[in-house]
């Protein structure tokens, strides 16, 4: 059963297509996890999100300068490919600026006929966060019932919310069963979760997801004496990574990506206006580096993500040039450091060296078990 | 025999003169019993004016710049803040202020001068963490910063009253908390005072470099860089304002009298986002071929507030608002809606803005080609870069590219910058001018 989210997550187009198929529904693909999917559901709209594919390219060249994220590269260079062909709309969110060019240069060059950019405010420590977003999200409804041709409904709104918020209680569940001595899910089969999630319908997802609560307790994996590590920092699906270090005699336990547990703690609370409601949940949420200011909470609450996961160690991705990140990984360094999490930083491309980084991640381990050498 | 006439700005000096007094004002606050604050070249500067006159300013993206124009200094500053984990391709603004800091050294001489308090704005990501991580590097200055990043103006996007309130909210909020953390009253006419200084800067700068749309042009983009600075230091300045009107009609007059910045001037070229100021000498290089850059978006629309005419294609300097605003609320409104209009926040929301008006600029001042400093110091000026060039170039003017970073000269290649000027030359026909 939970097989399947690794399914999804590589034959996603497939997926996609297959639903349109089935349903004569729109497909949007979005590039940030601070959109909002509740009003594309209460619209019948399906959000997926567009991820690079791994592999080396040279269509982006022209469009993005070398000096931003492979990420934003990457991404842009499925949409010049062709392999989303079948989106009927493109949005983005406003986060770092890297990802905002795969979006900008997106819509110049693969046109499609609804694309929207949601100015999500930054400052989401003031109290003006909050209205001002209310207000972007009344105009995006808005946007999203002219492309539709339908208008959206508190109780369309209602539902859009209760769809993600079930999807959102069930991934916290499985999480919360990673906390555990001897976790039955690994980092992996953790990370196909979260992603695919990210790229399916969710009711459909989240049935799976179900099964799967009913299943954990059944199995019987041997994680007890493995290195209980976490991993943080940017965008990261790099399955190939996390299948390496997890054969290692280590599990992932906990992380704090926005292909992990960013995207989906924190509920909608449906209380009111359900605009204000969804407004209060993106702005509340755990931020990403480029809004977590002036005050840091990230730190904070990466730590205790790795004290309430039992974390051992942590490896920091950081996606080359990434500047978000590398603006905040010498302070997560320092505040895991402080209380005796160690640390491992590797920064990430495209491909991944498998290799090199086994090596060093080996010589990661050896440390945290206080391996004796001779 | 030169194709023009030529002379010295007459208040060249006196530019010069500002700018010290301005870094030597900020050092000698504390000496006067007055206070210090540092923060972002567009940040709202006239805010903090309201709390006095002994009220002093550090902008951190021109002191960046002066560090990288000495590049002994800078080198250190860089290796300082590397050797504590930060990234080597993060901003070298930023980089270079964080060494200084770290070092305790001010690029003026004497120890880094302490500020009280950070009053920043963010439309980049890294202008909140860049004060974020200052504050912690001294120990935990309070901080304050203002979100503008609410999306493009009109004829981009629409500026609704919800985006102005957003803006003029957080600065509402920021007058309480600067009276909080210095204790003093908040004085609303010095504040109006200091918007309506900040109108005129940022308006005459523009009606400025539209003089510059002349041939032969009455500035070169070298010189225009020690000019358009005293508005990124502090444009709500009177000093600054008042500087600008006389500064208006000196090249006025050069126009009228057809006084050339570059005597030979054959060839006519704009750039885009900062130089790499350690070597600005590729300027003058230019010039040997009678080339002038007559300046970009950057030294236009940095801190120069222009409207642009979607029918038209223009460009051309915002008039001045019809009234002083009248009270606190009002001046905040008027500053968030003058401020959100400024050219360069425009390609954050899409590189397709940012051409439409270097397009206009090409246009307007009759230029021949244009350069392009693929800036690896600055993400947030180099944002959507690439697509400019497609861009420029489909509307049928020749660009030049050449990689670069503004303030750290490991990412400058000299010699190979001079030979790609070469093969641009060429290529618009333009030969060497005999002296």
């Amino acid at each position: 059963m939970i097989e399947m989210f690794q399914e999804w997550y590589e034959n996603r187009h497939d997926y996609a297509r297959n639903w349109k198929e089935k349903t004569g529904g729109k497909v949007l693909g979005y590039f940030c996890t601070y959109v909002p999917e509740e009003i594309l559901y209460a619209a019948g709209v399906l959000p997926v999100r567009i991820l690079g594919s791994h592999e080396p390219q040279n269509v982006t060249e022209p469009h993005i300068f070398g000096m931003y994220c492979p990420f934003c590269r990457d991404c842009l260079a499925q949409g010049l490919q062709g392999r989303f062909d079948y989106l009927d709309g493109i949005m983005i969110s406003q986060s770092c600026l890297h990802i905002r060019q795969a979006y900008t240069s997106w819509q110049l060059h693969i046109p499609v006929p609804f694309s929207y950019y949601l100015p999500m405010p930054h400052n989401v420590q003031s109290p003006r966060a909050i209205p001002y977003l209310t207000a972007e999200l009344k105009r995006f409804k808005e946007a999203v019932e002219e492309w539709t041709g339908k208008e959206i409904t508190d109780q369309d709104l209602r539902r859009g919310i209760e769809i993600v918020n079930r999807n959102r209680r069930l991934m916290e569940e499985i999480y919360e069963a990673r906390k555990e001595d001897n976790p039955q899910i690994t980092g992996l089969e953790a990370m196909y979760m979260v992603v695919s999630s990210q790229m399916t319908d969710k009711e459909e997802h989240s049935r799976i997801l179900e099964d799967v609560l009913q299943e954990l307790p059944k199995r019987n994996l041997d994680n007890e004496d493995k290195v209980r590590l976490m991993i943080l920092g940017s965008e990261d699906d790099d399955t190939e990574f996390v299948r390496m270090v997890e054969g290692l005699d280590a599990i992932f336990v906990v992380d704090d990506h926005c292909t992990g547990s960013r995207y989906f703690q924190g509920l909608v609370e449906p209380n009111g206006d359900p605009l204000q409601a969804i407004a209060r949940r993106y702005v509340q949420r755990v931020p990403c580096p480029t809004k977590d200011w002036p005050e840091r909470t990230r730190t904070r609450h990466c730590l205790q993500l790795a004290k309430d996961w039992n974390v051992q160690g942590a490896i920091l991705v950081q996606q080359k040039f990434c500047d978000p990140h590398e603006l905040d990984f010498p302070m997560q360094k320092k505040t895991l450091e402080d209380d005796g999490i160690k640390t491992l930083i590797l920064e990430f491309d495209v491909t991944v060296p498998v290799g090199q980084f086994r090596i060093r991640v080996e010589a990661f381990l050896e440390m945290l078990r206080e391996e004796d050498l001779f | 025999m030169a194709k023009y006439k030529t002379e010295p700005l007459k208040l060249w000096n006196k530019a010069k003169e500002i700018r010290l007094q301005y870094y030597k004002n900020y050092a000698e606050a504390h000496e006067k019993g007055g206070l210090r604050w540092v923060g972002g070249a567009w940040t709202f500067d006239a805010v903090p004016a309201g709390l006095g006159d002994d009220v002093y300013s550090l902008t951190s993206e021109p002191y960046g710049a002066s560090i990288a124009y000495d590049k002994k200094f800078a080198l250190e500053c860089q290796e300082a803040i590397e050797k504590v984990g930060y990234a080597r391709d993060l901003c070298a603004y930023m980089r270079n202020y964080w060494g200084s800091v770290l070092l305790d050294k001010y690029a003026f001489g004497g120890p880094f001068p302490k500020p009280d308090f950070i009053w920043q704005d963010h439309i980049c990501c890294s202008h909140a963490k860049w004060y974020q991580t200052v504050s912690e590097l001294e120990g935990g200055i309070p901080m304050y910063c203002v979100d503008v990043s609410v999306g493009p103006y009109p004829p981009f996007g629409e500026m609704t009253p919800e985006k102005i309130d957003y803006v003029a909210g957080q600065l509402l909020d920021g007058i309480e908390w600067l009276e909080k953390v210095t204790g003093r009253t908040f004085d609303d006419e010095k504040f109006i005072e200091a918007c309506w200084n900040d109108f005129r800067s940022t308006h005459t700068w523009a009606k400025i470099c539209q003089l510059n749309e002349n041939i032969p042009a009455p500035l070169d983009e070298k010189s225009m860089y020690s000019l358009y600075v005293l508005a990124t230091l502090q444009k709500s300045w009177k000093v600054v304002a008042d500087f600008y009107d006389e500064l208006y009609e000196e090249v006025k007059e050069r126009v009228e009298r057809g006084i050339a910045a570059v005597a030979n001037e054959q060839c006519r070229v704009m750039t885009d986002t900062q130089p790499p100021w350690a070597f600005l000498k590729i300027f003058r290089y230019m010039e040997q071929y009678g080339c002038v850059s007559v300046g970009s978006l950057y030294t236009w629309g940095l801190e120069g507030m222009w409207v642009y005419d979607e029918k038209e294609g223009r460009l051309y300097p915002r008039p001045m608002p019809d009234h002083k605003p009248r009270d606190r609320e009002e001046a905040c409104r008027m500053l968030a809606d003058w401020h959100l209009q400024k050219p360069e926040y425009q390609h954050f929301y899409s590189p397709e803005y940012k051409s439409k008006m270097m397009i206009a600029i090409a246009k307007q001042a009759k230029l021949n080609g244009v350069i392009l400093h693929y800036n690896r110091g600055c993400e947030g000026l180099s944002l959507g870069i690439a697509e400019n060039r497609l861009a420029i170039q489909k509307a049928g003017f020749p660009v030049m590219t050449f990689e670069g970073n503004m303030g750290d000269e490991r990412e400058f290649d000299e010699e190979r910058t001079k030979q790609r000027i070469d093969a641009f030359m060429e290529t618009l026909g333009v030969k060497r001018v005999e002296n």
